[in-house]
Protein backbone atom coordinates (compact mmCIF):
# COMPACT_ATOMS: atom_id res chain seq x y z
CA UNK A 1 0.00 0.00 0.00
CA UNK A 2 1.06 3.05 -1.10
CA UNK A 3 1.45 6.04 1.62
CA UNK A 4 2.68 9.20 1.29
CA UNK A 5 5.53 10.87 4.17
CA UNK A 6 3.31 13.60 4.56
CA UNK A 7 1.18 10.78 7.13
CA UNK A 8 4.28 9.16 8.13
CA UNK A 9 6.83 11.55 9.66
CA UNK A 10 7.24 15.28 10.05
CA UNK A 11 10.34 17.18 8.64
CA UNK A 12 12.59 20.29 8.71
CA UNK A 13 14.86 21.99 6.48
CA UNK A 14 17.90 24.61 6.47
CA UNK A 15 20.07 25.90 4.49
CA UNK A 16 23.96 26.65 4.74
CA UNK A 17 25.85 28.03 1.31
CA UNK A 18 24.12 26.27 -1.84
CA UNK A 19 23.79 23.05 0.53
CA UNK A 20 20.50 22.33 2.07
CA UNK A 21 19.62 20.00 4.61
CA UNK A 22 16.11 18.07 5.31
CA UNK A 23 15.80 16.08 8.72
CA UNK A 24 12.76 13.69 8.44
CA UNK A 25 11.27 12.61 12.26
CA UNK A 26 9.45 9.33 12.26
CA UNK A 27 6.99 9.05 15.29
CA UNK A 28 7.97 5.19 16.66
CA UNK A 29 10.72 2.93 16.57
CA UNK A 30 8.18 0.99 13.20
CA UNK A 31 8.05 4.02 11.17
CA UNK A 32 11.61 4.78 11.32
CA UNK A 33 12.37 1.45 10.32
CA UNK A 34 10.21 1.87 7.53
CA UNK A 35 11.91 5.15 6.57
CA UNK A 36 15.24 3.45 6.43
CA UNK A 37 14.03 1.14 4.32
CA UNK A 38 11.97 3.13 1.70
CA UNK A 39 13.69 6.76 1.70
CA UNK A 40 16.98 6.23 0.41
CA UNK A 41 19.21 8.72 -0.65
CA UNK A 42 18.67 7.92 -4.64
CA UNK A 43 15.24 8.51 -4.51
CA UNK A 44 14.84 11.15 -2.38
CA UNK A 45 18.13 12.56 -5.74
CA UNK A 46 15.02 11.56 -7.78
CA UNK A 47 12.33 13.04 -6.08
CA UNK A 48 13.77 16.39 -6.06
CA UNK A 49 14.97 15.96 -10.12
CA UNK A 50 15.02 19.70 -11.27
CA UNK A 51 15.18 21.21 -8.27
CA UNK A 52 18.49 19.78 -7.05
CA UNK A 53 21.31 19.46 -8.88
CA UNK A 54 24.17 17.83 -6.71
CA UNK A 55 24.00 14.68 -4.59
CA UNK A 56 22.21 13.35 -1.86
CA UNK A 57 23.54 12.11 1.56
CA UNK A 58 21.86 10.56 3.74
CA UNK A 59 22.75 10.09 7.66
CA UNK A 60 21.24 8.11 10.18
CA UNK A 61 20.19 8.82 13.85
CA UNK A 62 17.98 6.77 15.41
CA UNK A 63 18.30 8.29 18.56
CA UNK A 64 15.65 10.81 18.11
CA UNK A 65 14.67 8.88 15.29
CA UNK A 66 15.57 10.52 12.30
CA UNK A 67 17.00 10.32 8.68
CA UNK A 68 19.11 13.39 7.87
CA UNK A 69 19.53 14.27 4.29
CA UNK A 70 22.22 16.40 3.00
CA UNK A 71 21.10 18.03 -0.67
CA UNK A 72 23.98 19.76 -2.16
CA UNK A 73 23.41 21.90 -5.24
CA UNK A 74 19.62 22.28 -4.12
CA UNK A 75 19.77 26.00 -3.23
CA UNK A 76 19.97 28.24 -6.77
CA UNK A 77 23.60 29.17 -5.89
CA UNK A 78 22.89 29.90 -2.22
CA UNK A 79 19.86 31.97 -0.39
CA UNK A 80 21.42 34.70 -1.14
CA UNK A 81 22.63 34.40 -4.88
CA UNK A 82 18.89 32.78 -5.33
CA UNK A 83 16.31 34.08 -7.59
CA UNK A 84 13.37 31.72 -6.23
CA UNK A 85 11.00 32.60 -4.12
CA UNK A 86 11.90 30.23 -1.51
CA UNK A 87 15.42 31.71 -1.50
CA UNK A 88 16.31 29.44 1.72
CA UNK A 89 14.59 26.31 0.66
CA UNK A 90 12.39 26.50 3.51
CA UNK A 91 9.68 24.46 2.02
CA UNK A 92 12.15 21.50 0.41
CA UNK A 93 11.20 19.74 4.26
CA UNK A 94 7.29 19.91 3.16
CA UNK A 95 7.66 18.83 -0.42
CA UNK A 96 9.94 16.04 0.56
CA UNK A 97 6.55 14.95 2.66
CA UNK A 98 4.98 14.38 -0.72
CA UNK A 99 7.09 11.57 -1.38
CA UNK A 100 5.09 8.29 -1.56
CA UNK A 101 6.23 4.97 -0.25
CA UNK A 102 5.53 1.45 -0.03
CA UNK A 103 3.83 0.87 4.03
CA UNK A 104 3.76 -3.13 4.93
CA UNK B 1 25.85 20.13 41.72
CA UNK B 2 26.39 23.84 40.88
CA UNK B 3 24.01 24.74 37.33
CA UNK B 4 23.73 28.09 35.42
CA UNK B 5 20.87 29.19 33.42
CA UNK B 6 20.67 30.73 30.17
CA UNK B 7 18.03 31.97 28.26
CA UNK B 8 18.19 32.41 24.11
CA UNK B 9 18.05 35.85 22.94
CA UNK B 10 17.75 36.61 19.40
CA UNK B 11 18.25 34.16 16.18
CA UNK B 12 18.63 36.67 14.12
CA UNK B 13 19.10 40.77 13.07
CA UNK B 14 15.26 41.38 12.81
CA UNK B 15 13.88 39.00 15.37
CA UNK B 16 12.20 39.77 18.55
CA UNK B 17 13.35 40.48 21.83
CA UNK B 18 10.23 40.80 23.89
CA UNK B 19 9.97 37.04 24.45
CA UNK B 20 13.27 37.77 26.55
CA UNK B 21 11.49 39.86 29.07
CA UNK B 22 9.91 36.47 29.98
CA UNK B 23 12.86 34.90 30.68
CA UNK B 24 14.27 37.54 32.48
CA UNK B 25 11.40 37.89 34.47
CA UNK B 26 10.20 34.59 35.56
CA UNK B 27 13.16 32.18 34.00
CA UNK B 28 15.15 32.28 36.83
CA UNK B 29 17.96 33.06 34.45
CA UNK B 30 21.83 34.31 34.52
CA UNK B 31 22.36 35.13 31.36
CA UNK B 32 21.13 36.04 28.28
CA UNK B 33 22.73 34.90 24.98
CA UNK B 34 22.10 36.28 21.72
CA UNK B 35 22.93 35.52 18.11
CA UNK B 36 22.54 38.39 15.78
CA UNK B 37 24.25 37.11 12.80
CA UNK B 38 22.50 34.66 10.07
CA UNK B 39 25.31 33.57 7.18
CA UNK B 40 24.91 36.78 5.05
CA UNK B 41 23.92 39.34 7.75
CA UNK B 42 27.95 40.27 7.24
CA UNK B 43 27.23 41.44 3.80
CA UNK B 44 24.46 44.10 5.19
CA UNK B 45 26.52 44.90 7.92
CA UNK B 46 29.58 45.68 5.40
CA UNK B 47 26.96 47.80 3.22
CA UNK B 48 26.25 50.26 6.18
CA UNK B 49 30.23 50.19 7.13
CA UNK B 50 30.73 51.00 3.70
CA UNK B 51 27.99 54.25 3.85
CA UNK B 52 29.40 55.54 7.34
CA UNK B 53 32.49 54.12 9.23
CA UNK B 54 30.56 54.17 12.37
CA UNK B 55 28.64 51.36 11.48
CA UNK B 56 28.72 47.97 10.59
CA UNK B 57 26.83 46.10 14.13
CA UNK B 58 23.66 45.16 14.23
CA UNK B 59 21.47 48.35 15.00
CA UNK B 60 18.82 46.30 17.06
CA UNK B 61 21.92 46.40 20.11
CA UNK B 62 20.50 49.64 21.91
CA UNK B 63 16.70 49.68 21.45
CA UNK B 64 16.82 45.96 22.47
CA UNK B 65 18.93 46.72 25.56
CA UNK B 66 17.14 49.68 26.20
CA UNK B 67 14.27 47.52 26.99
CA UNK B 68 15.92 44.75 28.65
CA UNK B 69 18.61 45.98 31.25
CA UNK B 70 16.26 47.73 33.07
CA UNK B 71 14.84 44.30 33.72
CA UNK B 72 18.20 42.70 33.88
CA UNK B 73 20.19 44.71 36.11
CA UNK B 74 18.57 44.40 39.25
CA UNK B 75 18.97 40.52 38.71
CA UNK B 76 22.73 40.63 37.55
CA UNK B 77 21.96 38.90 34.16
CA UNK B 78 24.90 39.22 32.09
CA UNK B 79 24.16 39.38 28.45
CA UNK B 80 26.46 38.05 25.50
CA UNK B 81 26.06 39.19 22.03
CA UNK B 82 27.41 38.86 18.33
CA UNK B 83 25.76 42.07 17.86
CA UNK B 84 29.27 43.67 17.34
CA UNK B 85 28.94 42.11 13.53
CA UNK B 86 32.05 43.44 11.65
CA UNK B 87 32.42 46.81 13.65
CA UNK B 88 32.09 45.59 17.73
CA UNK B 89 33.98 48.75 18.62
CA UNK B 90 31.43 50.49 16.78
CA UNK B 91 28.76 48.48 19.10
CA UNK B 92 30.35 49.31 22.17
CA UNK B 93 30.68 52.94 21.65
CA UNK B 94 26.85 53.45 21.10
CA UNK B 95 26.42 51.18 23.93
CA UNK B 96 28.43 53.27 26.31
CA UNK B 97 26.30 56.36 25.05
CA UNK B 98 22.97 54.19 25.91
CA UNK B 99 24.72 53.08 29.41
CA UNK B 100 25.25 56.83 30.17
CA UNK B 101 21.50 57.50 30.17
CA UNK B 102 21.26 54.53 32.48
CA UNK B 103 23.22 56.08 35.21
CA UNK B 104 25.04 52.38 35.93
CA UNK B 105 28.23 51.12 36.15
CA UNK B 106 29.06 48.47 34.09
CA UNK B 107 31.84 46.12 32.59
CA UNK B 108 32.00 45.61 28.74
CA UNK B 109 33.93 43.46 26.98
CA UNK B 110 34.95 43.37 23.34
CA UNK B 111 36.28 40.16 21.43
CA UNK B 112 38.25 41.24 18.07
CA UNK B 113 40.06 39.53 15.43
CA UNK B 114 36.90 37.10 13.50
CA UNK B 115 37.61 39.51 10.43
CA UNK B 116 40.26 38.82 8.24
CA UNK B 117 39.08 40.18 5.00
CA UNK B 118 42.58 42.98 5.59
CA UNK B 119 44.42 39.45 6.23
CA UNK B 120 44.05 37.56 2.95
CA UNK B 121 47.48 38.19 0.80
CA UNK B 122 48.79 37.56 4.25
CA UNK B 123 47.12 34.12 5.19
CA UNK B 124 47.92 33.12 1.35
CA UNK B 125 51.26 33.85 2.02
CA UNK B 126 51.24 31.90 4.76
CA UNK B 127 50.07 29.15 2.32
CA UNK B 128 46.35 28.91 3.36
CA UNK B 129 45.37 28.44 -0.10
CA UNK B 130 41.51 29.99 1.32
CA UNK B 131 40.40 27.35 -2.31
CA UNK B 132 36.35 27.43 -1.21
CA UNK B 133 36.09 23.84 1.10
CA UNK B 134 33.21 22.51 -1.13
CA UNK B 135 34.13 22.59 -4.93
CA UNK B 136 37.80 23.20 -4.37
CA UNK B 137 37.67 26.55 -6.80
CA UNK B 138 40.54 28.86 -6.52
CA UNK B 139 39.37 32.13 -4.44
CA UNK B 140 41.02 34.57 -7.36
CA UNK B 141 37.66 34.02 -9.05
CA UNK B 142 35.90 36.22 -6.81
CA UNK B 143 38.84 38.05 -4.82
CA UNK B 144 38.06 41.62 -6.17
CA UNK B 145 34.30 41.33 -4.88
CA UNK B 146 34.63 40.35 -1.84
CA UNK B 147 32.89 41.85 1.05
CA UNK B 148 33.59 40.62 3.88
CA UNK B 149 35.60 37.26 5.18
CA UNK B 150 34.99 36.74 9.07
CA UNK B 151 36.32 32.88 10.88
CA UNK B 152 34.08 31.27 12.88
CA UNK B 153 35.46 31.80 16.67
CA UNK B 154 34.99 29.81 19.30
CA UNK B 155 33.96 30.44 23.13
CA UNK B 156 37.39 31.06 24.65
CA UNK B 157 37.70 35.12 24.27
CA UNK B 158 34.41 35.02 25.46
CA UNK B 159 35.25 33.05 28.59
CA UNK B 160 38.10 35.35 29.03
CA UNK B 161 35.78 38.30 29.20
CA UNK B 162 33.57 36.40 31.44
CA UNK B 163 36.53 35.80 33.49
CA UNK B 164 37.34 39.21 33.49
CA UNK B 165 34.20 39.75 35.37
CA UNK B 166 32.34 41.84 32.20
CA UNK B 167 28.63 42.20 32.51
CA UNK B 168 28.27 42.33 29.07
CA UNK B 169 30.11 40.56 26.11
CA UNK B 170 30.23 41.94 22.30
CA UNK B 171 31.80 39.88 19.32
CA UNK B 172 31.91 39.53 15.66
CA UNK B 173 31.65 36.29 14.33
CA UNK B 174 31.47 33.36 16.60
CA UNK B 175 29.91 30.37 16.37
CA UNK B 176 26.58 30.46 17.57
CA UNK B 177 26.52 28.07 20.10
CA UNK B 178 29.98 29.73 21.21
CA UNK B 179 28.00 32.29 22.75
CA UNK B 180 26.34 29.84 24.67
CA UNK B 181 28.91 27.40 25.57
CA UNK B 182 31.22 30.65 26.99
CA UNK B 183 28.80 30.81 30.37
CA UNK B 184 29.09 27.31 30.65
CA UNK B 185 32.69 26.91 30.62
CA UNK B 186 33.03 30.10 33.24
CA UNK B 187 30.05 29.01 35.86
CA UNK B 188 31.12 25.18 35.53
CA UNK B 189 34.57 25.15 35.45
CA UNK B 190 34.97 22.75 32.35
CA UNK B 191 38.09 22.25 30.60
CA UNK B 192 39.27 22.33 27.30
CA UNK B 193 39.69 19.28 26.61
CA UNK B 194 36.33 17.78 28.91
CA UNK B 195 35.46 16.89 25.02
CA UNK B 196 31.49 15.56 26.17
CA UNK B 197 31.06 18.09 28.36
CA UNK B 198 31.78 20.34 25.57
CA UNK B 199 30.09 18.56 23.56
CA UNK B 200 27.13 18.57 25.68
CA UNK B 201 27.32 22.62 25.75
CA UNK B 202 27.19 22.85 22.33
CA UNK B 203 24.04 20.96 21.50
CA UNK B 204 22.36 23.05 24.31
CA UNK B 205 23.47 26.21 22.21
CA UNK B 206 22.75 24.54 19.27
CA UNK B 207 19.20 24.01 20.86
CA UNK B 208 18.59 27.56 21.74
CA UNK B 209 20.74 29.83 18.71
CA UNK B 210 17.47 29.85 17.23
CA UNK B 211 15.22 31.31 19.74
CA UNK B 212 11.49 30.50 19.18
CA UNK B 213 12.29 27.33 16.72
CA UNK B 214 13.28 25.19 19.73
CA UNK B 215 9.81 26.19 21.70
CA UNK B 216 7.63 25.12 18.77
CA UNK B 217 7.78 27.93 15.77
CA UNK B 218 8.49 26.76 12.65
CA UNK B 219 7.35 23.10 13.53
CA UNK B 220 6.65 20.92 10.74
CA UNK B 221 4.95 18.43 13.12
CA UNK B 222 1.46 19.08 14.42
CA UNK B 223 1.65 23.06 14.22
CA UNK B 224 -2.45 23.46 15.05
CA UNK B 225 -1.08 21.81 18.60
CA UNK B 226 1.45 24.31 19.60
CA UNK B 227 -0.74 26.74 21.93
CA UNK B 228 -0.39 30.76 21.68
CA UNK B 229 2.68 31.22 19.17
CA UNK B 230 1.55 35.35 19.39
CA UNK B 231 3.02 34.91 23.56
CA UNK B 232 5.98 32.36 22.57
CA UNK B 233 8.25 31.35 25.47
CA UNK B 234 12.36 31.78 23.86
CA UNK B 235 14.10 28.57 25.05
CA UNK B 236 16.01 28.38 28.33
CA UNK B 237 18.77 26.22 29.24
CA UNK B 238 20.01 24.76 32.82
CA UNK B 239 23.32 23.09 32.55
CA UNK B 240 25.17 21.22 35.31
CA UNK B 241 28.77 20.71 35.93
CA UNK B 242 28.53 16.94 34.83
CA UNK B 243 27.31 18.62 31.39
CA UNK B 244 23.40 17.04 31.59
CA UNK B 245 21.16 20.03 30.61
CA UNK B 246 17.50 20.52 30.55
CA UNK B 247 15.61 22.57 28.22
CA UNK B 248 12.62 24.65 29.09
CA UNK B 249 11.18 28.06 28.78
CA UNK B 250 9.32 30.69 31.20
CA UNK B 251 6.12 30.01 33.16
CA UNK B 252 3.33 31.34 30.99
CA UNK B 253 4.48 31.88 28.23
CA UNK B 254 3.44 30.21 24.44
CA UNK B 255 4.91 27.55 22.55
CA UNK B 256 5.88 24.47 23.36
CA UNK B 257 8.74 22.45 24.29
CA UNK B 258 8.87 18.60 23.76
CA UNK B 259 10.72 15.40 22.37
CA UNK B 260 9.58 16.75 19.18
CA UNK B 261 9.74 20.62 18.89
CA UNK B 262 13.50 19.59 19.97
CA UNK B 263 14.87 17.23 18.13
CA UNK B 264 13.65 19.34 14.82
CA UNK B 265 15.93 21.84 15.85
CA UNK B 266 18.26 19.67 16.98
CA UNK B 267 19.07 18.73 13.38
CA UNK B 268 18.37 21.66 12.19
CA UNK B 269 21.32 23.47 8.93
CA UNK B 270 23.53 20.14 10.61
CA UNK B 271 25.09 18.29 8.06
CA UNK B 272 26.87 14.91 9.54
CA UNK B 273 25.36 14.64 13.19
CA UNK B 274 28.10 12.29 14.12
CA UNK B 275 30.54 15.17 13.29
CA UNK B 276 28.89 18.26 13.98
CA UNK B 277 32.21 20.21 13.93
CA UNK B 278 32.27 23.28 16.17
CA UNK B 279 35.92 25.13 17.19
CA UNK B 280 35.77 23.93 20.35
CA UNK B 281 34.57 20.48 19.67
CA UNK B 282 33.74 17.46 17.19
CA UNK B 283 30.31 16.87 18.65
CA UNK B 284 28.55 13.48 18.15
CA UNK B 285 24.76 13.97 18.45
CA UNK B 286 24.10 10.22 17.72
CA UNK B 287 24.58 9.25 21.58
CA UNK B 288 22.52 11.94 23.27
CA UNK B 289 19.21 11.21 24.53
CA UNK B 290 16.27 13.69 24.63
CA UNK B 291 14.10 12.55 27.38
CA UNK B 292 10.64 14.81 28.39
CA UNK B 293 10.81 15.05 32.08
CA UNK B 294 7.70 17.13 32.44
CA UNK B 295 5.42 19.82 30.75
CA UNK B 296 8.12 22.04 28.99
CA UNK B 297 10.71 20.10 30.39
CA UNK B 298 13.57 18.10 28.07
CA UNK B 299 16.28 16.29 29.43
CA UNK B 300 19.74 16.52 27.68
CA UNK B 301 22.04 13.70 28.13
CA UNK B 302 24.77 11.31 26.47
CA UNK B 303 26.37 14.19 23.53
CA UNK B 304 29.36 12.73 23.08
CA UNK B 305 33.16 14.99 21.54
CA UNK B 306 36.27 14.35 20.24
CA UNK B 307 39.22 16.63 19.96
CA UNK B 308 38.69 19.87 18.70
CA UNK B 309 39.32 20.09 14.43
CA UNK B 310 42.25 21.58 13.64
CA UNK B 311 40.73 24.28 11.04
CA UNK B 312 38.58 27.30 11.61
CA UNK B 313 35.57 27.70 9.34
CA UNK B 314 35.83 31.46 7.44
CA UNK B 315 32.88 32.62 5.27
CA UNK B 316 33.30 35.33 2.82
CA UNK B 317 30.70 36.76 1.15
CA UNK B 318 31.11 38.78 -2.26
CA UNK B 319 29.05 40.41 -4.82
CA UNK B 320 27.48 38.17 -7.43
CA UNK B 321 25.22 40.58 -9.27
CA UNK B 322 21.68 41.59 -9.38
CA UNK B 323 18.70 40.50 -9.16
CA UNK B 324 15.33 42.31 -11.08
CA UNK B 325 12.00 40.92 -10.91
CA UNK B 326 8.32 41.38 -11.58
CA UNK B 327 5.57 40.66 -10.14
CA UNK B 328 2.02 40.79 -11.71
CA UNK B 329 -1.84 38.99 -11.07
CA UNK B 330 -4.19 37.54 -12.92
CA UNK B 331 -7.53 36.19 -11.88
CA UNK B 332 -10.13 32.86 -12.70
CA UNK B 333 -11.36 32.05 -15.08
CA UNK B 334 -8.52 30.68 -16.59
CA UNK B 335 -5.94 32.61 -14.04
CA UNK B 336 -2.70 30.17 -15.04
CA UNK B 337 -3.17 30.68 -18.76
CA UNK B 338 -3.20 34.63 -18.88
CA UNK B 339 -0.24 34.31 -16.62
CA UNK B 340 2.01 32.00 -19.00
CA UNK B 341 0.55 34.51 -21.94
CA UNK B 342 2.23 37.32 -19.46
CA UNK B 343 5.63 35.21 -19.32
CA UNK B 344 5.73 34.82 -23.13
CA UNK B 345 5.24 38.70 -23.99
CA UNK B 346 7.76 39.63 -21.10
CA UNK B 347 10.33 36.91 -22.60
CA UNK B 348 9.52 38.37 -26.67
CA UNK B 349 10.15 41.93 -25.16
CA UNK B 350 13.78 41.33 -23.32
CA UNK B 351 14.51 40.06 -26.24
CA UNK B 352 13.43 42.92 -28.35
CA UNK B 353 15.20 45.09 -25.71
CA UNK B 354 18.47 43.54 -25.55
CA UNK B 355 18.15 42.16 -21.97
CA UNK B 356 21.45 40.68 -20.96
CA UNK B 357 20.40 37.72 -18.43
CA UNK B 358 22.22 34.90 -17.77
CA UNK B 359 19.34 33.33 -16.30
CA UNK B 360 15.60 34.00 -16.27
CA UNK B 361 13.23 32.25 -13.58
CA UNK B 362 9.50 32.25 -13.77
CA UNK B 363 7.32 31.30 -10.90
CA UNK B 364 3.45 31.00 -11.06
CA UNK B 365 2.92 32.24 -6.99
CA UNK B 366 -0.43 30.15 -5.84
CA UNK B 367 0.56 26.90 -8.00
CA UNK B 368 4.42 26.46 -8.10
CA UNK B 369 6.57 29.23 -6.94
CA UNK B 370 7.68 27.33 -4.03
CA UNK B 371 7.00 23.58 -5.38
CA UNK B 372 8.51 24.18 -7.92
CA UNK B 373 8.60 20.64 -10.90
CA UNK B 374 7.06 18.76 -7.31
CA UNK B 375 3.68 21.34 -7.66
CA UNK B 376 0.20 19.28 -8.10
CA UNK B 377 -1.32 19.83 -11.18
CA UNK B 378 -5.03 18.58 -10.23
CA UNK B 379 -6.16 22.03 -9.97
CA UNK B 380 -3.67 24.25 -12.43
CA UNK B 381 -6.87 24.49 -14.50
CA UNK B 382 -9.15 25.88 -12.25
CA UNK B 383 -6.92 28.55 -9.92
CA UNK B 384 -8.38 31.31 -8.19
CA UNK B 385 -5.65 33.83 -8.59
CA UNK B 386 -2.17 33.56 -9.64
CA UNK B 387 0.84 36.07 -9.79
CA UNK B 388 3.84 35.79 -12.51
CA UNK B 389 7.01 36.22 -11.02
CA UNK B 390 9.63 36.29 -13.31
CA UNK B 391 13.30 37.00 -11.62
CA UNK B 392 16.52 37.81 -13.80
CA UNK B 393 20.12 36.80 -13.04
CA UNK B 394 22.26 40.45 -14.69
CA UNK B 395 26.00 41.39 -14.05
CA UNK B 396 24.70 44.89 -13.17
CA UNK B 397 21.88 46.95 -11.54
CA UNK B 398 21.04 49.10 -14.90
CA UNK B 399 20.52 45.66 -16.57
CA UNK B 400 18.41 44.12 -14.18
CA UNK B 401 16.33 47.10 -13.71
CA UNK B 402 15.45 46.80 -17.95
CA UNK B 403 12.79 44.03 -16.56
CA UNK B 404 10.32 46.04 -13.99
CA UNK B 405 9.98 48.90 -17.15
CA UNK B 406 8.59 45.35 -19.17
CA UNK B 407 5.87 44.95 -17.57
CA UNK B 408 3.72 47.92 -16.46
CA UNK B 409 2.11 48.29 -20.12
CA UNK B 410 1.02 44.61 -19.99
CA UNK B 411 -2.23 45.95 -17.49
CA UNK B 412 -2.96 48.11 -20.79
CA UNK B 413 -1.89 45.70 -23.77
CA UNK B 414 -1.93 42.14 -22.41
CA UNK B 415 -4.49 39.82 -21.20
CA UNK B 416 -7.13 40.93 -18.53
CA UNK B 417 -5.06 40.96 -15.43
CA UNK B 418 -5.88 42.12 -11.72
CA UNK B 419 -2.75 44.51 -11.23
CA UNK B 420 0.82 43.83 -10.15
CA UNK B 421 2.38 43.56 -6.96
CA UNK B 422 5.21 45.66 -4.90
CA UNK B 423 5.00 48.40 -7.89
CA UNK B 424 8.14 48.53 -9.37
CA UNK B 425 10.66 46.66 -7.52
CA UNK B 426 14.46 47.57 -7.05
CA UNK B 427 16.95 45.25 -8.41
CA UNK B 428 18.57 43.49 -5.06
CA UNK B 429 22.60 43.02 -5.10
CA UNK B 430 22.94 39.28 -5.07
CA UNK B 431 25.74 37.85 -3.21
CA UNK B 432 27.87 34.85 -3.22
CA UNK B 433 28.73 32.97 -0.08
CA UNK B 434 32.45 31.48 -0.10
CA UNK B 435 32.85 29.05 2.89
CA UNK B 436 37.07 27.79 3.44
CA UNK B 437 39.31 26.96 5.78
CA UNK B 438 42.21 27.78 7.93
CA UNK B 439 44.73 26.66 10.32
CA UNK B 440 43.44 27.17 14.03
CA UNK B 441 46.56 29.12 15.14
CA UNK B 442 46.89 31.85 12.06
CA UNK B 443 43.47 32.85 13.25
CA UNK B 444 43.27 32.82 17.12
CA UNK B 445 46.87 35.10 17.18
CA UNK B 446 45.00 37.79 16.10
CA UNK B 447 42.40 37.58 19.07
CA UNK B 448 41.55 40.10 21.04
CA UNK B 449 39.71 40.65 24.53
CA UNK B 450 39.06 44.06 26.31
CA UNK B 451 37.52 44.48 29.38
CA UNK B 452 36.60 47.67 30.35
CA UNK B 453 33.85 49.32 33.30
CA UNK B 454 31.91 52.10 31.67
CA UNK B 455 29.43 54.40 32.88
CA UNK B 456 28.77 56.45 35.57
Amino acid sequence: MKVQLMKLAHARSGDKGDKANIALFAPDQAAYDLLVREVTPERVRAHFEGIVTGKVERFEVPNVLALNFVLHGALNGGASRSLRSDALGKSLSSALLRMEVEAV
Amino acid sequence: MKSVRIAGGLGFYGDSWQPIKASIERGNVQYVASDHLAELTLAILQKDRQRDPNLGYTRDLVPMLTELLPLALPMGIKFILNAGGLNPMAAREVLLTALKKFGVKLKVGVVLGDSVLERLDELQAMGVSLAHMDTGEDIATVRRHLLFASAYLGARPLVEALDAGADIVLTGRVADAALFLAPMIHELGWQWDDWDKLAQGMVVGHLLECSGQATGGNFGGDWRSIPDLANIGYPIAEVWENGEAVITKAPGTGGRVNFDTLREQLLYEVHDPSHYLTPEVDVDMTTLHMEEIGPDQVRITGATGRPAPAMLKIVAGYEDGYMGQAIIGYAWPDALAKAYLAAQIIQQQMKRVGLKAEETLIEYMGYNSISGPLADPTHAKDLNEVYLRIAVRCADKREAAKLGRLVPPLGLSGPPFIGGAGGMIEPRGLLGIWPTLAPRAVIEEYIRVSVEEVGS
